[in-house]
Formats: structure tokens, sequence, C-alpha cells
């Protein structure tokens, strides 16, 4: 327990620092859930309902790809970006934009396949019915979206979840630099590799504390629209 | 789909290839044991908590299955930085540690933790930085005249941010002048490994300070130089030091005392001699003479 006591009290010490932490992880984690449910959630639909050539190829290739460890996706965008690299020039490594980019890889699968599995059977009826009333292919999509509103929100969330947990590719691409890229999950590395295992604890518990406030902000907006 | 086998294939071939550089040239000269029979003793598993330069430079790849031929004894080991090595030792969970910080390794004998600190082995830390040298480091006396030059011009400078044995070695060359990571953009904290510093040194054309050994087997990898190396500060020494088993329960102490005697033994000695001398030209670690 005095342990415990110990680490908050460093934390508090280095508030400056751990804001600055925090507000960069909470950045990335944003644009990276945000890039990744725009493309993965059309896709998710689209596979859903449609019917087109290759699809049960893409289903294949989108359900192994959920399984992409993130080191991995790590490396790919590592070995694209870095200096002889083929988008070397564009300066990209060790900034938060290529952390983004990374995560994206990461994620837009997970979005895709999650989507494509909690709307398939709604989808096939709505189309259905869709095509009796003759709907143009947009007004579908957007009934579609209105009608699984509360399962495609518990997908954005476990795309922020996974985003914010996430320490294997924002470590290769972002390079933990402090001030800079560092954020919550490679702080905890770090504290870790110092030996400093309760501040480290203390840490998890903050990322577990900003994950669980975003969840009740995010559950709140979305049930006051359902009661409007 | 044969064409992008046949891609994903070299590329995967290519990318084993780079790991294999990483290797420091040990698993061919590993010396043959002719012991017949070794009785395994009764508690086979030694763990081992060690920092990353050691383990990562290859040295003990080369040295353990020596060790474990000859004796049956099984060595487990932990690299890890040196704060992160010394505190699983805290917590009971190592056998010995080999590390190099030698005011983190006093303070773990002086808590108990520890037996007694013997340092065995030393090498020296290096400055790397791109061949063009920015700041002009290339005839400085020694390291703290070549961080100061490189604090003026404000070159690109990675530093470890960890609290790790060569982040306080870096830490004592800059005595009161360390550059503040939040105001003076150049200096880099990286707080990550060794091996991920070089890298991020290298794609950025910064200076680094590091440990000959890893900077050695990593080479090829890097668009770097060693820009200055041996002045007086940049001596690195390396201890072994046995758990204490009055104060930690579950040491294995015959083990930990059986290791040590062998890396601190002629046979140890004259391979850690030898080491790294075919593959690159030179010994990598020195003995520390009695």
């Amino acid at each position: 327990m005095e342990k415990i006591n110990e680490a908050f009290e460093l934390l508090l010490k280095t508030d400056r620092e751990l804001f600055q932490i925090i507000f960069v992880t909470l950045r990335m984690s944003f644009f990276s859930t945000l890039i990744s449910c725009l493309l993965g959630m059309p896709l998710g639909i689209l596979l859903a309902g449609w019917k087109f050539k290759g699809k049960r190829m893409l289903k294949k290739i989108i359900h192994t790809l959920m399984g992409l460890p993130p080191v991995v996706a790590g490396l790919i965008v590592y070995m694209l970006f870095t200096k002889y690299g083929v988008f070397g020039s564009l300066n990209l490594l060790f900034t938060v934009e290529i952390m983004i980019i990374a995560q994206v890889i990461l994620i837009t699968p997970i979005v895709a396949g999650q989507t494509l599995s909690v709307s398939s059977v709604g989808a096939k009826n709505l189309l259905e019915t869709a095509k009796g009333m003759r709907l143009s292919n947009f007004k579908i999509a957007k009934l579609f979206i209105i009608q699984n509103k509360a399962s495609l929100f518990s997908v954005v969330l476990t795309a922020f979840g996974r985003s914010i947990a996430e320490v294997g590719a924002v470590s290769l691409v972002g390079g933990n630099i402090q001030w800079k890229t560092r954020v919550m999950t490679t702080a905890i590395m770090l504290e870790t590799n110092k030996g400093n295992f309760s501040f480290a604890l203390a840490l998890g518990i903050i990322l577990l504390l900003i994950s669980l406030v975003v969840n009740i902000i995010a559950s709140a907006i979305i049930k006051q629209e359902e009661e409007e | 789909m044969k064409k992008l086998l046949a891609v994903l294939l070299s590329l995967a071939m290519l990318l084993s290839f780079a790991a294999c550089g990483g290797n420091g040239g040990g698993e061919t000269t590993v010396a043959e044991t002719t012991v017949s029979e070794v009785k395994t003793p009764e508690n086979p598993t030694i763990r081992m908590s060690t920092t990353t330069s050691v383990n990562d430079s290859g040295l003990l790849p080369y040295l353990l299955p020596v060790f474990e031929k000859a004796t049956g004894y099984k060595v487990e080991v932990q690299p890890a930085g040196t704060g992160a090595a010394i505190q699983k030792a805290v917590d009971g969970n190592a056998d010995l540690i080999l590390v190099h910080s030698k005011a983190s390794e006093e303070t773990f004998v002086q808590d108990g933790y520890g037996v007694e600190r013997i340092p065995f082995m030393y090498n020296y830390f290096v400055v790397v930085g791109s061949a063009e040298d920015p700041a002009g480091i290339k005839d400085s006396a020694n390291a703290a005249e070549a961080f100061a030059k490189i604090e003026k011009a404000e070159a690109k400078f990675v530093s470890r941010g960890d609290e790790s044995g060569t982040h306080k070695a870096e830490l004592k060359i800059w005595g009161e002048n360390v550059p503040d990571a939040e105001t003076a953009s150049w200096y880099i904290s990286a707080g990550q490994g060794m091996g991920a510093c070089l890298t991020m040194a290298s794609e950025q054309g910064a200076y680094c300070l590091t440990d000959k050994a890893t900077f050695l087997s990593n080479k090829d990898s890097l668009d770097l130089e060693i820009l200055l190396s041996e002045g007086e500060d940049m001596k690195n020494t390396y201890s072994v030091i046995e758990c204490n088993s009055e104060k930690l329960s579950g040491i294995n102490t015959e083990g930990a005392k059986a290791l040590i005697q062998w890396l601190t033994g002629d046979e140890a000695s004259a391979l850690i001699a030898e080491y790294g001398k075919e593959q690159y030209g030179q010994a990598l670690f020195y003995l520390i003479e009695e």
C-alpha cells in the first residue's frame, strides 16, 4: 500500500509531463479511431449487404488481418517510412502522425470484421425490404446505419480501446520520445524497464480510468440521442 | 498469387538475414568441451537478470553454452535495462545479476540484496554519429568536451532516457549541463533500448552514446560511425553480484556461485578476451586484471 501511495505522489509531481502524455494519447487514439471507422465501417457494411465478385476472398483477408500482430503492423510502416524507404522523404518517422497510420492499418480490419459480424443478419432483411421498395444504395446504407446504431457504436468503442491500449506498433514507429511521441502505454513500458514497477502500475490505472471516462461520455451521448 | 508468394518469401529471407547480422559471431567459435558425463546439479536452473548489452551483443549466447555443457546447469537469461534488471532481483526473481551501473550496484549490495559486487570486465562507451559530424566532435579529448560541442551546435542527440547503465553514464558525462528535453528539441529522450536508440540516431543523423559491443554488432544496418572512443570518462565496467539468500527466498545460491566462479575464472576469461576478434577484428570486452 505504501508503495502505491508513493507511486501516486510521484504522479502528482510529474503532472505536467503526465498531462502532455495523456494529451498525445487521446489525440492519437481519437484520430486512429476516426479514420479506421471511416474506412472500416463502409467496408464492413458493403460486405454484409452487397454481393460482388471476390467477396469471399476479401472476407478471408479481413479476418486474417484482424489477427495482425501490432509489432508487424509497426514493422511494415517503419520499413515504408524509414530514411531510405518508399516514403522516407516525407520525414514522418517518429511523429504522432505515423503512429496514427500504423494504428489505422492495425484497426481498420478489426472495425470492418466487427461491423460485418454485428450486421450480417439485419443487413440481409433490410436489403430485401429495400429492394422491394426500390430504394437507392445510398438510402439503404443510411437506413442500415440508423438501424444498427447501437452495435456500430460498440465497434467504435472497440476500436478506441484497441488504439489506446496498443504498444507494439506505436513504440516502434513513434519512438517513445519524451515530450513528443510518448503515450501512456509506452510510458508504462519505459517505467517497467526502469524497474519502477509500482509507478508503471499507477500509470496503468490512470489509462484504465481514461478509458472509463471516454466510455461513460460516449454512452451518455448515444443515450441522449436515442431519447430524442 | 505465386508471384506474391515469391516476393513475400524473399522479403522474409531478407529480414532474417538482417536479423542474423545482429549476432556477435559467437556461434562458430564455441569451444568444444570433452566432458563425457556431467552430473546434473540438484537445482539445475540459474536465473540471471542482466543488462541488454551483454546479451544483445551476443556475449552471453557465446559464453553460456560452454558453462552449461561443462556443469549441467541451465541458465535462464532475463535481459532488461539495468534498472529493471536490478528490480527483478530485488523482487526475488533472480539468482544473480550482471549489470553495469556502479552506483545502483552498490546500493543493491548495501541494502542487503546482493552478497558482493565483483567487477570482472569492462569496455568503452563510444560516441557515434553521422560521418558528416555536424558538431565537429571528432578530435575531442573526452566525451565531456564532445558533448559540450554538440550542445553548442544544438546538433541532434539521442539519449536512452531510461535510467539504464548507459543512460546513467551519459548523465554523468553531461554533469550539471544535462539538457532539458522539454525545451531543447535537439535532445531526443527516447526511453528505449540501445538498439532502438541507435536506429533512431541513424534515421535522424543524430549523435548517440553507446556501448561499443552493441554498436559493432548492429553496425551494418546503421548509417553511423564511431566518432570518439576510449576517452577516460567513457569506461564501462560490468559486474556480477550473487543475490543474497539471507534476504531473499528461493535463491539458487550454489548455481549463482558456480556461474560467478566460472565467469571470473580462466576458461571464461580466455573466451571473453577472444570474443569479437574474428568478426570485428577487435575484442569487445576486456578483462579486469586482479
